[in-house]
């Protein structure tokens, strides 16, 4: 591993000044991508700014929703029982995500930093745009089986990993940042970008800011949740399709639909199409399919990842009729 | 023994210090002047290195050397004696580590950095830079299937017609099935840590299933007396084949060592043992049956092509199963394998015959839907009576009871075997079975018993223990030979100074080394008796109308102890029987129409594997080798992007190895019964059959469940979806 030299800051200010004056400067929170990342020589930061012990790890009711400090660990989002009883598809999305040692220590803001996991991007030997821009992209033509069939460009075709951030962008959540220039929000499906020409930039952060709380904004979709992730084995494993869906059911009318997929795009993919068809309509299988027709069309096969054409609109309806009959499996 | 008396099921005999870490693997050893070890390995495939700039790894702190083929120190064995297997047909390139600018696969060590601690080596490593030649490469067993060839060690083979009887039969199948390259993935890294006391002086802590085999190797590469090299190896973090052999980068890090004066340790990445110390090969087969109407099997074809490296011929039993298994007059069955620009393959548990028993035991299922029968009634219609390979009566075999006890356990009857009709709720369930079978190997092993004056026996011998609990197996033998409790029974392994024994591999140790301990523990009671004493109520006591005790008989001997070395190998009747360990598995599955996940919902597996010597530890290795069958069917998988030569998912995120959420409750079922010749015991071996056929029967749950046959592992939700 490359060296590198430690710093641990106790205010976000510090934090912030820490890294803004130091190209080479980056925050480290949990750890549990970051350090993979370096020891496999993706990344090689001189400066680590360990921000652990900021004040940032609360979760409080405010008079619109819920705001969670940037520190809070995913396992104690998960197990919250105030995003139990408000935001239940958060918690299961949570827990359908790594491993009960890795939810230790991540944290939300951490969790929403992470990296792809296209192997192309961890095998420094292998050409990736993303890692090392104008080398290519190893996965359009080679082993895209995990890719993107959402968004993608020419230069880059990966995904993003996270399961979490897939129930924040369908629960409207809004992150708030601070940086050089002051304290602005963000509304989360603006916080991750499509890889475009630059796939070597994850995100909407400039330089210097750092993530300190998420805001979930009430809603009326906690009674009918389910979070269905399909995987190669039964835990411990990314995506190949996951969708989250949270209903409002009114004499099985939807009052209000929360949709959104993991696996598919750069970013977490929400349906917002399928969603305004849905509204308004009864929660029928014969609808369902509908909302995944609409949320297909521009579907895009990179060669291994054709059956995701088929999974993921049949993932949608599965996870609709789950989440409608507030049911689990 | 050797009687249907049931032995207890015992607790580890050193599960403690397993669990509360007091027993030390190889990379725990710390050794004063310690230093450590980090390969660079190569990025391209085949080519050559053009240049190798170490200087600032060099320079680098703490940094004491670094070789590359340009400085490499010699290795004297590898000078006049091959360190590959390579014969025809691959030609058998030579490979030498770090021994020329050669690159012949993707991942080859190009040079090792030996630094005083793990970091700065490891840094130092990231400072080598190289260029390369590149040539092209071949590492797509389907593209050059045009080379494969017969290996000498396994020749084609025909009983009946030549003319491959199966076509003009009234019900004929034939299909393709394939195995991925799957990795072995032992907890524990690979590696060894070498100390040199003296010129021809070595001492190693290795992660091997062999200390013997891996002795003769070292005291081969360097030339010195096998008795010079200390092996120690008493904890291995499991193996499953890949510790059969002492790894080429394991016997350079023995030269740095010994060139630098130092002890060298050399752990492995998880990466580089995806390329460095084995797999299970790639493996395409095609099986053609033909059977009459009313299910009798009247012909089978098989024929399996399997990859090797370009510099070694890897073979294994992959057709072996073929040939005996069903009473079928016309068989023939073909080995090949192609040589390819990657690492060489190694046993990977089951071996050869897990890959084998895929192909068969899913074209057996094929074959009963087509004649109509129910798949366990068209084994048992197939059944052979002998052995029709080597027209040898079976030594014993309890099939026909394992298929009955299995079936009534997992319901096989109260279900509807038409496929596609059963649900639970959304998901659809299936059930399938397979069989399993390995033979049921004797080596020659030795063991010394020494009786100590307080009534404690210690057992010695130079075997090992990659996880199946042979000290366990081994105290409980002692024990019922002798009477003593096992408080007082202790057994040493893992260090090649001991009696010899084979390498823990193809399911041998039990039979081995579990012999030399009975006959050894025998030939004790044999000297106590002539001593006037015998084994009595769990200590030694005079033998009647003597008087003197142990201790009184011992100090007149001025001795402190008994001691007895025998060594124990299988003796004639060996050759009058077939010998072979039996499994049936039976597995309930759930699909997923839509999103095609596959789950397996419930195991039972019955071993006919003679008397059982250790039913807890046996159990447990039975449950061990289903969840790697599970892996094999549902999960497991390298890839290598044949564009660069490379494997993608070399790590255990994306490597897919079970978790505990894939594996259901997993009943195991004994038949229990001793085999009247295979050894003392009458016990057969149980490590490859836990294993061996499971995949099939999961295949086969997956077409009962749905419809769909799916004939390359593994059984994925893609493969689901667009059957």
């Amino acid at each position: 591993m490359k060296q590198f030299s430690y710093v641990r800051v106790t205010s976000p200010d510090a934090a912030i000044a820490a890294v803004s004056k130091d190209k080479s400067a980056t925050f480290l929170a949990g750890g549990t991508n970051l350090v993979d990342l370096m020891k496999s020589g993706v990344t090689g930061p001189e400066r680590l700014v360990d921000i652990n012990r900021l004040p940032l790890t609360k979760i409080e009711e405010t008079k619109t929703g819920l705001r969670i400090g940037a520190l809070v660990k995913n396992t104690t989002v998960a197990e919250h029982p105030l995003i139990i009883k408000h935001f239940p598809l958060l918690s299961l999305a949570l827990k359908a995500g790594a491993s009960p040692q890795l939810r230790n220590m991540a944290t939300v803001g951490g969790n929403m930093m992470q990296r792809t996991r296209c192997h192309y991007f961890y095998d420094t030997a292998m050409p990736c745009n993303k890692r090392a821009p104008g080398s290519g992209c190893g996965a359009i033509g080679g082993f895209n089986r995990m890719h993107a069939i959402f968004g993608a460009s020419d230069k880059c075709i990966a995904v993003h990993p996270s399961d979490m951030c897939v129930a924040l962008t369908a629960l409207d959540a809004v992150v708030t940042v601070k940086g050089p220039k002051g304290e602005r929000k963000i509304p989360f499906g603006d916080f991750h970008r499509l890889p475009g020409d630059t796939p070597e930039v994850d995100n909407t952060l400039q330089r210097g800011e750092l993530i300190t709380a998420v805001d979930i904004p009430f809603n009326e979709v906690a009674g009918y949740a389910h979070y269905l992730k399909v995987r190669d084995r039964a835990s411990y494993a990314f995506a190949l399709v996951s969708v989250g869906a949270a209903l409002s059911l009114k004499d099985n009318n939807i009052a209000d639909v929360r949709l959104a997929m993991g696996g598919v795009a750069h970013k977490p993919w929400r349906l917002k199409e399928a969603e305004a068809f849905l509204k308004g309509k009864k929660a029928t299988i014969e609808n369902f399919q509908e909302a995944a027709r609409i949320v297909m069309a521009p579907a895009k096969s990179q060669g291994s990842n054709e059956f995701k054409l088929t999974l993921a609109p049949n993932t949608i309806v599965e996870a609709l009729k789950l989440a409608a009959a507030n049911g689990n499996i | 023994m050797g009687t249907d008396k049931k032995s207890e099921p015992l607790n580890r005999v050193d599960g403690r210090a397993k669990v509360t870490g007091k027993a030390k693997y190889f990379a725990e050893f710390e050794v004063p002047g310690l230093t450590y070890c980090v390969m660079v390995t190569s990025t391209i495939t085949r080519g050559t290195i053009a240049t190798i700039n170490t200087k600032n790894a060099e320079r680098a702190p703490g940094v004491l050397a670094v070789y590359t083929h340009l400085n490499m120190p010699a290795v004297p064995g590898w000078a006049d004696q091959p360190n590959s297997n390579a014969k025809l047909p691959s030609g058998g390139e030579k490979y030498r580590m770090l021994g020329s600018n050669k690159i012949l696969f993707n991942g080859q060590p190009i040079a090792l950095v030996v630094a005083n601690t793990l970091e700065r080596a490891q840094y130092a490593a990231s400072l080598v830079t190289t260029t390369y030649n590149k040539t092209e490469h071949q590492t797509d067993l389907l593209k050059n299937t045009q080379k494969a060839a017969m290996p000498g060690r396994f020749g084609d083979y025909t009983r009946g017609e030549q003319k491959e009887a199966y076509k003009t039969a009234p019900v004929t199948i034939a299909a393709d099935y394939t195995i991925p390259v799957e990795v072995h993935n032992p907890m524990e890294l690979a590696g060894i840590l070498a100390i040199w006391e003296g010129e021809d002086q070595l001492k190693v802590y290795a992660k091997t299933q062999g200390v013997k085999a891996t002795q003769r190797t070292l005291a081969g590469a360097f030339k010195i007396p096998e008795k010079n090299v200390q092996v120690y190896s008493e904890f291995v973090g499991g193996g499953f084949g890949m510790g059969l052999r002492t790894w080429p980068q394991e016997v350079a890090v023995v030269a740095a060592a010994r060139q630098l004066k130092k002890p060298v340790k050399l752990v492995m990445t998880r990466q580089q043992m995806f390329s460095l110390v084995g797999h299970r090969p790639y493996t395409i087969q095609h099986i053609s049956m033909g059977a009459d109407k009313d299910g009798q099997l009247q012909g089978i074809y098989h024929e399996a092509t399997a990859e090797t490296a370009s510099y070694d011929d890897f073979t294994e039993g992959t057709v072996a199963m073929t040939r005996f298994m069903y009473a079928c007059p016309n068989v023939t069955t073909k080995y090949r394998i192609v040589p390819l620009d990657r690492g060489v393959p190694i046993w990977m548990r089951g071996p050869g015959e897990a890959t084998g028993a895929f192909a068969l035991e899913s074209a057996i299922d094929e074959m009963a839907y087509k004649v109509n029968m129910d798949p366990l009634d068209f084994r048992v219609k197939n059944f052979a009576e002998t052995d029709p390979e080597k027209n040898k009566p079976f030594s014993s075999n309890n099939l026909k009871e394992a298929y009955q006890l299995g079936s009534e356990k997992i319901g096989w009857n109260k279900r509807n075997r038409e496929p596609r009709s059963m649900k639970d709720g959304e998901w659809l369930v299936g059930y399938g079975m397979s069989t399993g079978v390995f033979g049921a190997h004797r080596g020659e092993s030795a063991c010394r018993a020494q009786l100590n004056a307080d009534g404690t026996l210690i057992l010695q011998s130079a075997t090992s223990d990659i996880g199946p609990g042979t000290s366990t197996a081994m105290v409980q033998i002692a024990h019922e030979v002798t009477g003593l409790p096992i408080n007082k029974i202790r057994f040493e392994l893992g260090d090649a100074a001991l009696p010899p024994s084979g390498s823990q591999g193809g399911s041998a140790t039990v039979s081995s080394v579990g012999s030399a301990v009975f006959d050894t523990c025998t030939a004790l009671k044999a000297l106590l008796s002539e001593a006037g004493l015998a084994f009595e109520d769990g200590t030694v006591k005079p033998v009647v109308g003597k008087t003197a005790t142990m201790q009184q008989v011992l100090a007149t001997q001025n001795k402190t102890f008994f001691e007895v070395t025998k060594s124990s190998k299988g003796g004639a009747e060996q050759d009058k029987y077939s010998m072979y360990s039996f499994s049936i598995h039976f597995a309930e599955v759930r699909v997923h129409p839509h999103t095609g996940v596959v789950r397996v919902k419930r195991v039972v597996t019955v071993a006919d594997s003679g008397r059982i010597v250790s039913p807890k530890t046996a159990a447990s290795q039975m449950i061990g080798g289903v969840t790697g069958g599970i892996g094999m069917a549902l999960t497991e998988e390298a890839i290598i992007d044949h564009r660069f030569g490379r494997f993608v998912n070399n790590n255990l995120g994306d490597y897919h190895v079970p978790v505990s959420a894939d594996v259901p409750h997993i009943e195991t079922i004994f038949i229990d019964k001793p085999d009247p010749y295979s050894n003392p015991m009458g016990s057969k071996g149980m490590g490859e059959i836990a294993l061996i056929g499971f995949s099939a029967a999961v295949a086969n749950a997956v077409y009962h469940a749905t419809g769909k046959r799916i004939r390359e592992l593994p059984i994925t939700p893609d493969k689901i979806l667009s059957a």
